[in-house]
């Protein structure tokens, strides 16, 4: 290997994020498959206006409960003649951003309180830790709901709504992680060699919190969809006539016996989506568990 | 140099605040390193060796502070310096290699990068730049294929070898102080002498003053020229190596060795081990700390403890061989 290899090789702090999940996905089928129904997902989404072979609004009262498979409506339509694939197609352009959003949330104050509460120590991480304990106390559903409830029934207070929900989880991760790796003489003999307590934490701490983070970001994705949906479910999230497949199945529920299939589409897509996003994370968190690496 | 010493510990006195009480950790260490010169410290488990060479970095853990005495390195006191002064000393005019090289280097970076964060902090070289440095780093401290090591990961590099990648970020900066805490401990012999002679050669050639801490006196009689032994934080001898081995003036350094195998032994003398167990730092006992353990304490040494004063070539802090008795038995 030449000189110059080497050093552009070395100059990567880390192993560049997007190069080393590539290298996880070729070594690992389950990441592999979760990663190209999650990419495929966004394409989905990022598309669906072009690939969508009908308006989502667009009402036809005359082709209404369309069963699936008819001509021009390969899923059928709803109680209002809308085509049911191009909704459901559109509707991810609804849950698959308010997971990004919700995981930022969680993410940036989750990490905030983690890495603070870990570092500092002390009475800083008593009192953080009890704020954190309390957002826990309460089942995730129910006080997504609440807040939701408090800050009035709109898609971006259930994004914001979720992504609360979502920071006890990151705080608790990040501080764990964090309180292992003070344990380790490198976090002294960085400061030793002239790093400031900040530099220490963003340049040498962060890096080692991007494997679990990236873990919990997967999985957290899958719940921060279902939650969106059931917020949607019961009228809290998206509102009409905006297509979102929580909302679809409330519509769809009161169809059941004579026309399912109104509530299964939807159904179906919350459940592929959350499944990829699992499958996603839980292999991750197997292919990068040093344990299990051989 | 317009200093009397490059490094000076004066009456350096810190303590541990813990749940169950104060330990006084350091208590009243005074001593001074010259430019270039290796000073050995030895003693055992919680003597306040390590104490002491964070307080020098001022890189004490959260329960620790420095209550009293000063430290002075190049004639600036550095138990008075602000946080941002005290960094640009940390890695750049004194660098510290700790015990346990599994650990002390960050397992998700490149050793190369690694060891170009000095030289990016103190002298704010780029990236490219600060590699090609530790390339040139590696070869210095006897890293085989240097190029190729940079890009690995320290998983990849033998714990000899990681040790030499300490040691090589210590150096990057050229630091005129070392303080190895234990550098060899965590590693098996042969390459334990290694590093001693890479530490020794680097003192040789580019002159850094070396404070070597370690509880292995077969070390310090290798390398250093002189010698600071600790007993439950305080200095109970203090002289050059050659005097205190041949001669040693306090019962602690006279029993440790004693407690080592020697292989020009006269005879087949048996291993003495010192009796008792190391001092509680939270029960410390009246007068002379070692008088429990001490096979030559007379009545004094259990009221009043001695001061450390000339005794003979060195410094011991001892009742009975500054009245002028000779230690056999």
């Amino acid at each position: 290997m030449s000189n110059a290899t080497a050093i552009i090789a070395a100059e990567g702090p880390v192993r560049r994020a997007p190069i080393a999940l590539l290298q996880v996905a070729r070594r690992n089928r389950g990441v592999l498959i979760g990663l190209v129904l999650v990419l495929a997902l966004c394409v989905v989404a990022a598309l669906s206006p072009v690939i969508s072979p009908h308006d989502p609004i667009a009402t036809a009262p005359d082709d209404a409960y369309l069963p699936p498979l008819s001509p021009g409506h390969v899923l059928g339509t709803d109680e209002l003649g809308r085509d049911q694939l191009s909704r459901v197609l559109w509707a991810s352009r609804v849950s698959l951003p308010v997971a990004l959003v919700a995981v930022a949330v969680g993410l940036v104050g989750g990490g905030l309180f983690g890495l603070v509460s870990g570092y500092a120590g002390g009475v800083t991480d008593l009192l953080l830790m009890r704020v954190v304990d309390a957002l826990l106390a309460f089942p995730a559903l129910i006080l997504a709901i609440a807040l939701v409830a408090a800050l009035g029934p709109s898609l971006r207070n259930a994004m914001i709504a979720i992504g609360i929900v979502a920071i006890p989880v990151y705080a608790r991760l990040v501080r764990a992680v964090v309180l292992q790796l003070k344990q380790m003489e490198f976090v002294v003999a960085t400061r030793s060699l002239g790093a400031t307590p900040l530099r220490l934490v963003l340049r040498h701490l962060i890096p080692n919190l991007m494997n679990p983070i990236l873990v919990q970001v997967s999985l957290s994705a899958g719940f921060a969809i279902l939650a969106e949906a059931t917020l949607s479910f019961l009228g809290l999230g998206a509102q009409p006539p905006t297509p979102d497949w929580g909302q679809m199945i409330t519509t769809g529920r009161t169809f059941l016996p004579n026309d399912p299939w109104l509530a299964i589409v939807p159904g179906a897509a919350i459940s592929i989506t959350v499944y990829s996003f699992n499958l996603l994370g839980d292999s991750l968190r197997d292919a990068l568990d040093p344990r299990l690496r051989s | 140099m317009a200093f009397a010493h490059l490094l000076e510990l004066d009456n350096l006195q810190t303590h541990l605040k813990l749940r169950r009480g104060t330990v006084r950790a350091v208590d009243g260490v005074s001593f001074a390193v010259d430019g270039g010169e290796t000073l050995g410290i030895v003693g055992e488990s919680g003597s306040g060796k390590s104490m002491t060479a964070l307080s020098i970095m001022r890189l004490l853990p959260r329960s620790g502070s420095i209550v009293g005495g000063k430290v002075t390195f190049k004639g600036r006191v550095l138990t008075d310096l602000s946080e941002d002064e005290m960094e640009a000393i940390r890695g750049g005019e004194i660098a510290m290699i700790f015990q346990d090289p599994m650990t002390s280097l960050n397992p998700v970076f490149r050793t190369g990068w690694q060891v170009g964060e000095p030289l990016r902090i103190h002298r704010h070289l780029g990236s490219t730049a600060s590699i090609k440095a530790a390339v040139d780093l590696f070869k210095k401290v006897g890293i085989p294929e240097a190029r190729r090591r940079v890009s690995q990961f320290p998983h990849m590099f033998s714990g000899g070898m990681r040790q030499r990648a300490m040691i090589a970020m210590g150096l990057s900066t050229g630091p005129s102080l070392l303080i190895a805490d234990e550098p060899t401990t965590a590693l098996d012999v042969t390459i334990q002498a290694q590093i001693l002679e890479l530490l020794r050669g680097l003192n040789r050639e580019y002159g850094t003053a070396t404070i070597l801490i370690t509880h292995n006196l077969g070390v310090v009689a290798g390398m250093c020229d002189r010698v600071v032994v600790m007993y439950a934080g305080r200095i109970v001898e203090e002289g050059r190596t050659d005097d205190v081995f041949a001669h040693p003036e306090h019962p602690y350094t006279w029993s440790l060795l004693r407690s080592i195998p020697r292989l020009d032994a006269e005879g087949h003398e048996p291993l003495k081990p010192i009796e008792g167990s190391p001092p509680d730092m939270m029960r410390l006992p009246t007068g002379c700390k070692f008088q429990p353990r001490c096979p030559f304490a007379i009545p004094r040494c259990s009221s009043e403890e001695p001061a450390l004063s000339s005794v003979r070539r060195q410094q011991s802090r001892c009742w009975v061989t500054q009245s002028g008795t000779e230690l056999a038995g």
